[in-house]
């Protein structure tokens, strides 16, 4: 008789995942509510096809200022993130920069909205900060990577800064500049978002014309948007950068005033827990309850839902990228239908899923679908035009089986490992993006963020965002050890 | 004046000793080669010279090691590096200046690479690429040039050409050589590398490439 194998750690890890997200989905609450939602959906889908590009005057300013955000946000992010990288073997930067890009640019908006109001600074800092953070960690990997040899052919007494600029830069510049055009996409998504919050980015004119209604206007608004960034290689180029950058400054509305006073008053007042500002005998204690109650009644049950959407939508992720990525693979589909399928896929993943989960919650109601199929659409589009790509690089023999046994026998086995690398590469992606939901309505720890900005309760605001940020630090950390334990390796070009 | 001068010293590299019981003395003008099995320590014994000399040699790493995102001027370039201020050679990145283009490409007629100047050095054919080492090594101000293997990826005409270039243009020229025959055509001085110890050092003329053959064997006969 021949012994049963032990299960690899791959299906043991994969049969793991799939059980949390089981479990996780029996305790979700997935109802649609609204009465008649395909009505709504027809009407959507109608407003799509008739575009109204002249529904507002006011689009082509949305899209500067989206476009102004995005260049100067990603500009400063580059600039800061790029002297990080510099000293990224200080613990201390590590740790900083693993800080702030845990806590999602949203979230940072919150907080610069209550300092500096409306004011451009508040959008530009929002996006430049937290991808400071994420940009100085890959250009540290990059310049780790690059390679080493010909430091040993550089005359003895040559200084560092001289080395630097003539042996570990030159290869990693042509890195830092596909990687910055990838940054600058993710920074138009971000600050299309940012309208949400009450910038004036397309995001504001698209939540405005979604709640009355006028899907030409939707429509109109998101084909601009897939525009932009579908022909950002051919508009992106280094001589005009300057240009770009100058535009920005001058288009964004810099008049806005804000009061030195207040700033002052948010940083030294408002953000001290309520408590401590009010001093008193029994302060300590005091603090005590409000911090018990704040976490067992708001961060908790947020956390709780948090993962609980995040390992849900991880796995439908997994599950969504195994259908998507053979739609733009040569192995499988011929040139047509592949040209179709590279379409649907940018679509898919230019529309941020803050904007896809909003589309969903107003056509369902609230309940965790919507962001269930936001997160893992979005995110699916997104691992699954790697993997296509990826199968490009795969040469298989002549008498390879064909259709679906093809899939399974040859396609499947050889891209499982780098698929499991990306999605747990994403996992901490999706957590940010799940709290940061919580602002449309689902019971994340966004929500509770949310709720206390509104109720100007700024102390529990920031708490909570610190709770989000190590819970995001947490499954960061998990993320790579399990990686690292599996063996799963993300090449450059993926992050 | 002895250039350098080793005493009973050993060599090694990540903390494992690999050649032990080194003595050997170079004067300035000296052609040496260093031969023996692949393995045989030969790389390391080299690092150790190139280490002791310091700005006083430059060095053609074993696999050439050009900067693969720079052109063949930048390439070259780096062999003075360590001459110019940070802000030279900042202004040289970006846009090179004309004298130091000059520079360059005095180096370079020689060597037949004039009109690559400012190619990338990813287009260059192995011989070019080759020639851009020896360039750069050339281009350094020092003396010495201690060199890894130089010719090992080009045709034999080539390889004289390379080695009459730095036997003429560098006082003292120290080369690891697996080529037995250019060994000794080439070196004045041979030193034989064997089992981590140094088996033989002597003059190289009147030699044959048979006289080294129990460099080569394992030990039999």
């Amino acid at each position: 008789m021949i012994a049963r194998r032990e299960p690899s750690p791959l299906a043991r890890t994969t049969t793991g995942f799939l059980f949390v997200a089981i479990v996780c989905w029996i305790f979700a609450d997935i109802a649609i509510s609204t009465s008649d939602p395909w009505r709504e959906f027809g009407l959507l889908l109608k407003g799509i096809v008739t575009p109204d590009f002249y529904a507002t005057n006011s689009l082509g300013l949305a899209l500067a200022y989206t476009l102004a955000f995005a260049l100067l946000g990603v500009a400063l992010a580059n600039i800061f993130g790029f002297g990080l990288a510099l000293i990224f073997h200080s613990r201390t930067v590590r740790v900083g920069c693993a800080f702030i890009r845990s806590i999602h640019e949203l979230f940072w908006a919150l907080i610069f909205l209550q300092m500096f109001g409306l004011s451009p600074l508040t959008g530009v800092l929002a996006i430049a900060i937290p991808y400071a953070g994420i940009i100085a960690k890959v250009y540290a990997e990059i310049l780790e990577e690059a390679d080493q040899r010909p430091l040993s052919a550089v005359p003895v007494g040559a200084g560092r800064a001289s080395t630097f600029l003539f042996v570990r830069l030159p290869d990693a510049w042509a890195h830092f500049r596909n990687y910055s055009m990838y940054r600058l996409e993710c920074g138009l998504r971000s600050s299309a978002v940012l309208g949400f919050i009450g910038l004036p980015t397309l995001g504001f004119h698209l939540e405005t014309a979604f709640k009355e209604g006028y899907y030409s206007e939707v429509s109109a608004l998101l084909i601009m948007f897939y525009l932009v960034i579908a022909t950002m290689r051919i508009w992106m180029k280094k001589p005009l950068l300057p240009v770009y950058l100058i535009g920005a400054v001058i288009v964004l509305p810099w008049g806005v005033a804000f009061s030195l006073s207040n700033i002052i008053r948010f940083l030294t007042e408002d953000i001290i827990p309520y408590p401590l500002r009010a001093g008193g005998e029994n302060m300590m204690s005091a603090f005590g309850d409000w911090l018990s109650l704040l976490l067992l009644d708001q961060a908790l049950p947020g956390m709780v839902a948090t993962i609980q959407l995040t390992m849900i939508a991880l796995v439908a992720t997994g599950f969504l990228t195994l259908v998507f990525f053979p739609l733009i693979s040569p192995l499988l589909l011929g040139r047509a239908a592949r040209t179709g399928g590279h379409t649907f896929l940018v679509i898919v993943r230019s529309t941020p899923e803050y904007i896809l989960a909003f589309v969903l919650l107003n056509l369902w109601g609230p309940s965790m679908l919507p962001a269930i199929v936001a997160l893992s659409l979005h995110n699916a589009a997104i691992i699954g035009h790697l993997i296509g790509r990826y199968t490009e690089t795969i040469r298989l023999r002549i008498d390879a089986a064909k259709g679906a046994n093809r899939y399974f026998y040859e396609v499947l086995p050889r891209v499982y490992r780098p698929m499991l690398a990306l999605l747990f590469y994403r996992w901490e992606v999706i957590l940010r993006e799940t709290a940061i939901l919580g602002i449309l309505g689902i019971a994340t720890l966004g929500f509770y963020v949310d709720s206390a900005f509104a109720d100007l309760r700024f102390d529990r605001a920031l708490l909570l965002i610190l709770v989000t940020a190590m819970l995001n630090i947490c499954v960061d950390s998990i993320s790579r050890s399990i990686r690292s334990r599996l063996r799963l390796q993300t090449t450059l070009e993926q992050r | 004046m002895a250039l350098l001068q080793l005493k009973d010293e050993s060599a090694g590299y990540n903390g494992k000793e690999i050649l032990r019981g080194l003595n050997v003395t170079i004067d300035p003008g000296e052609r040496i080669a260093l031969v023996g099995e692949s393995g045989a320590g030969k790389s390391t014994l080299l690092r150790l010279f190139y280490e002791r000399l310091g700005a006083k040699a430059a060095l053609m790493p074993q696999d050439s090691a050009l900067v693969q995102a720079l052109t063949v001027f930048h390439n070259v370039y780096m062999g003075r590096l360590h001459q110019r201020s940070v802000w030279r050679n900042l202004r040289n990145l970006v846009l090179p200046a004309r004298a130091d283009v000059e520079e360059v490409r005095k180096v370079l007629v020689p060597l037949r690479l004039e009109e690559k100047i400012f190619s990338g050095v990813g287009e260059l054919s192995g011989g070019q690429y080759q020639r851009t080492a020896l360039a750069r090594a050339l281009f350094h101000t020092g003396d010495v040039i201690v060199a890894d293997e130089p010719v090992s990826s080009v045709d034999e005409h080539q390889a004289r050409e390379i080695l009459e270039t730095m036997n003429a243009q560098k006082q003292t020229v120290i080369l690891a050589m697996h080529d037995r025959a250019l060994a000794i055509e080439f070196a004045d001085r041979l030193i034989g590398v064997k089992d981590g110890q140094i088996v033989m050092d002597q003059e190289s003329a009147g030699m044959t490439p048979g006289d080294l053959d129990n460099l080569y064997l394992n030990g039999v006969e």
